[in-house]
């Protein structure tokens, strides 16, 4: 099992963050792809500290380095510098057998195509990443509709991936994620596939799991009405993380990024006759 | 796990209908190219292993059943005279010529043995008795064989070597390796119509039953000691001498083997393709799999119960379609045997053909990038 920290489990509890000790701290980070003699860096030195109960933004232009580091968060891929803890433990120095222990353990992921099992239903889909974690039978069901209680799907238990919607079978995806009750979440465009209701259900149900129940929750977009949701956004280019903007939280609740230079740039863009 | 294994395979009804259909097929071709090998065993020896005989005298050098030489019936005296000898009893095996009531001619194998005695006698006896052959000229044969031989039913006549003869019974699934039936009758007719190879003093066989007390390897020893020029074997001994020599030196046992071998090879190809491209289909999800935290023994798992529910489907199917080709072959030239242990054998060769195809499988997905997930 994985060693959590007292203060990271404490935070995953609660849901509040009990200690100044980030959930995923990254120091340095740097990915090579080699192909023969050509050499492509794909991410350069990267430093990053991220909190439980926060959903963090990652946005940047196709091949700014964006997926590259999500996989490398997610323990899928290994860098080829740097330094990677999760919950305290150094996962860089961990031998590649004992990473799909930290996925079952500390992670949950939600991918863009959604990646569901065309086979079984919405219950057994989740059920499977219970079953992956050795929960199986009963416990495994009971856990599977509870999940997709939470996720407003209760009327949609039984059905295929097929009959069901993209917002939904994303919801489903969303599920499966915290079977295993994942302190971190990375989610890889989640919502570009989806209509505006759709989306904003699923970066609403993102940013829920981040905020009422302690979840680093990540997540890559080029999403655009997706920003006001995040408390944190992240902005890669060319493998280097630039630029860094947090979220304003207003008495009421609602947030909002007042210098967004992002946005400010693609509203500058639009034709005047659009 | 298992629903996934389950879902998968079966979702494709198509591909799983191929799947099954290369299965059911190896097996099916299997089965009856052993089944074969074993009926053709089974029948080189049959009159040797249901002779009800301990030990076996031939003439020297005689290898096998079906050309066995004649020799004096002094010997047969000398034989009785030998310690742990309970009985001796003259046969005869000789080929003659059969005039079928149409006139046609077949070329049959004649056995001579004493009614009566209880060694080498005719079993399996569906019409008459073998003490009918006593009566003069009464022959019997197998129902295999009434249609080749031009009878239909006992009392029928014919000619055996310019001798009269007559149906007196049936036997039901005696079966000769060679194309010549088996016609069983008294030792005495069989002098009769196999002449003129064969003289009143003349015998190719002597059978023994020992005496209690001794074993066949005792009164074996004594009989070589005792009788000169001739050969003795236990009857365990020259069954198997006939069946190796008809199997092996005559290379049809290793043409059935090697169609079997065929069949097992052609069977893992054909598994092998369906379960890969079966894989194939599902790669995506396998790569999800790993990103979830499944580890390569999960993967493992799901890909070998897939096979397994291959194999037991497949082999289930497959046992049917066997059961009726060999029922088919109990009333045909050619006997297919599906013994109990070959059943039982043949389940786990189903077992290991489909986890050996899926090995290929199986090496791709524990070699998966699970950051293909991220990919497009």
């Amino acid at each position: 099992m994985t060693q959590f920290s007292p203060s990271i489990k404490t935070a995953l509890v609660t849901g509040q963050p009990a200690s100044p000790k980030p959930v995923i701290r990254a120091r340095k980070l740097s990915r090579v792809y080699s192909e023969g003699a050509t050499e492509l860096r794909a991410l350069s030195g990267v430093d990053l500290d991220l909190d439980a109960g926060q959903l963090t933004l990652m946005m940047g232009p196709s091949g700014s380095g964006k997926t590259t580091l999500l996989s490398i968060l997610g323990c899928i891929l290994r860098p080829t510098d740097g330094r990677l803890e999760l919950l305290g433990e150094d996962v860089t120095s961990l031998p590649e057998k004992d990473l799909p222990r930290i996925r079952r353990e500390a992670i949950g992921f939600v991918f863009q195509g959604f990646n569901l099992f065309p086979t079984l239903t919405a219950a057994e889909n989740v059920a499977l990443a219970m079953d992956i974690r050795g929960v199986r039978g009963a416990p495994a069901r009971q856990r599977a509709d509870g999940l997709l209680r939470e996720v407003g799907l209760q009327d949609r238990m039984h059905a295929f991936p097929a009959d069901l919607s993209g917002g939904q079978k994303q919801r489903v995806a969303i599920a499966r994620a915290l079977a295993g009750d994942p302190p971190i979440l990375l989610a890889d465009e989640p919502t570009a596939a989806l209509d505006s209701t759709s989306g904003r259900a699923v970066i609403e149900l993102l940013q829920r799991l981040a905020h009422h129940h302690g979840r680093a929750v990540v997540m890559v977009t080029h999403d655009p009405r997706v920003l006001s949701y995040g408390d944190r956004i992240l902005h890669l280019e060319d493998g280097r993380l630039v630029r860094e903007e947090a979220a304003h939280h207003s008495p009421g609740g609602a947030q909002h990024f007042p210098p967004f230079q992002a946005v400010a740039d693609f509203v500058k863009e639009i034709p005047a006759e659009f | 796990m298992a629903l996934l294994a389950r879902r998968n395979l079966f979702h494709d009804r198509i591909r799983f209908a191929v799947t099954l259909t290369g299965i059911v097929f190896a097996l099916v071709l299997i089965i009856i190219q052993f089944g074969l090998f074993l009926g053709f065993t089974t029948t080189t020896s049959n009159n040797i292993d249901h002779s009800n005989a301990d030990l076996w005298i031939v003439f020297h050098s005689v290898g096998y059943f079906d050309t066995g030489r004649m020799f004096t019936e002094r010997k047969y005296y000398e034989v009785l005279s030998t310690p742990g000898v309970q009985q001796a009893e003259k046969y005869i095996q000789n080929f003659a010529n059969w005039k079928k009531p149409d006139g046609g001619v077949e070329n049959i194998q004649i056995i001579g043995f004493r009614p009566g005695s209880g060694l080498g006698e005719p079993w399996n006896i569906s019409q008459g008795r073998a003490i009918d052959v006593k009566q003069e000229d009464g022959v019997i044969i197998d129902e295999l064989y009434k249609a080749k031989l031009g009878v239909a039913s006992i009392g029928d006549r014919v000619e055996i070597g310019d001798h009269r003869a007559r149906v007196v019974g049936f036997t039901r699934g005696i079966r000769s390796f060679t194309t010549s039936p088996f016609v069983y009758t008294s030792f005495k007719n069989s002098l009769n119509y196999t002449r003129p190879q064969s003289r009143e003093d003349q015998l190719t066989y002597i059978l023994i039953k020992t005496t209690p007390g001794y074993t066949p390897a005792e009164v074996q020893k004594n009989l070589r000691e005792h009788v000169s020029d001739l050969d003795v074997y236990t009857s365990e001994e020259f069954s198997r001498r006939t069946r190796f020599y008809w199997m092996f030196t005559t290379g049809a046992g290793l043409a059935v083997l090697t169609a079997a071998l065929m069949g097992l090879v052609v069977g893992v190809a054909v598994v092998a393709q369906t379960i890969y491209a079966a894989t194939m289909d599902h790669i995506r999800e396998y790569g999800t799999l790993k990103a979830m935290g499944a580890t390569n023994r999960y993967l493992f798992r799901v890909l070998i119960e897939q096979a397994v529910w291959s194999a037991v489907l497949g082999y289930g199917f497959a046992m049917i379609v066997a059961h009726f080709i060999v029922q088919a072959s109990e009333k045909g030239g050619a006997l297919i045997l599906m013994p109990i242990p070959m059943t039982i054998g043949m389940f786990f060769l189903a077992i290991f053909m489909c986890v050996a195809a899926a090995l290929v499988s199986i090496s791709k997905v524990t070699r998966l990038d699970p950051a293909m997930v991220f990919k497009g």
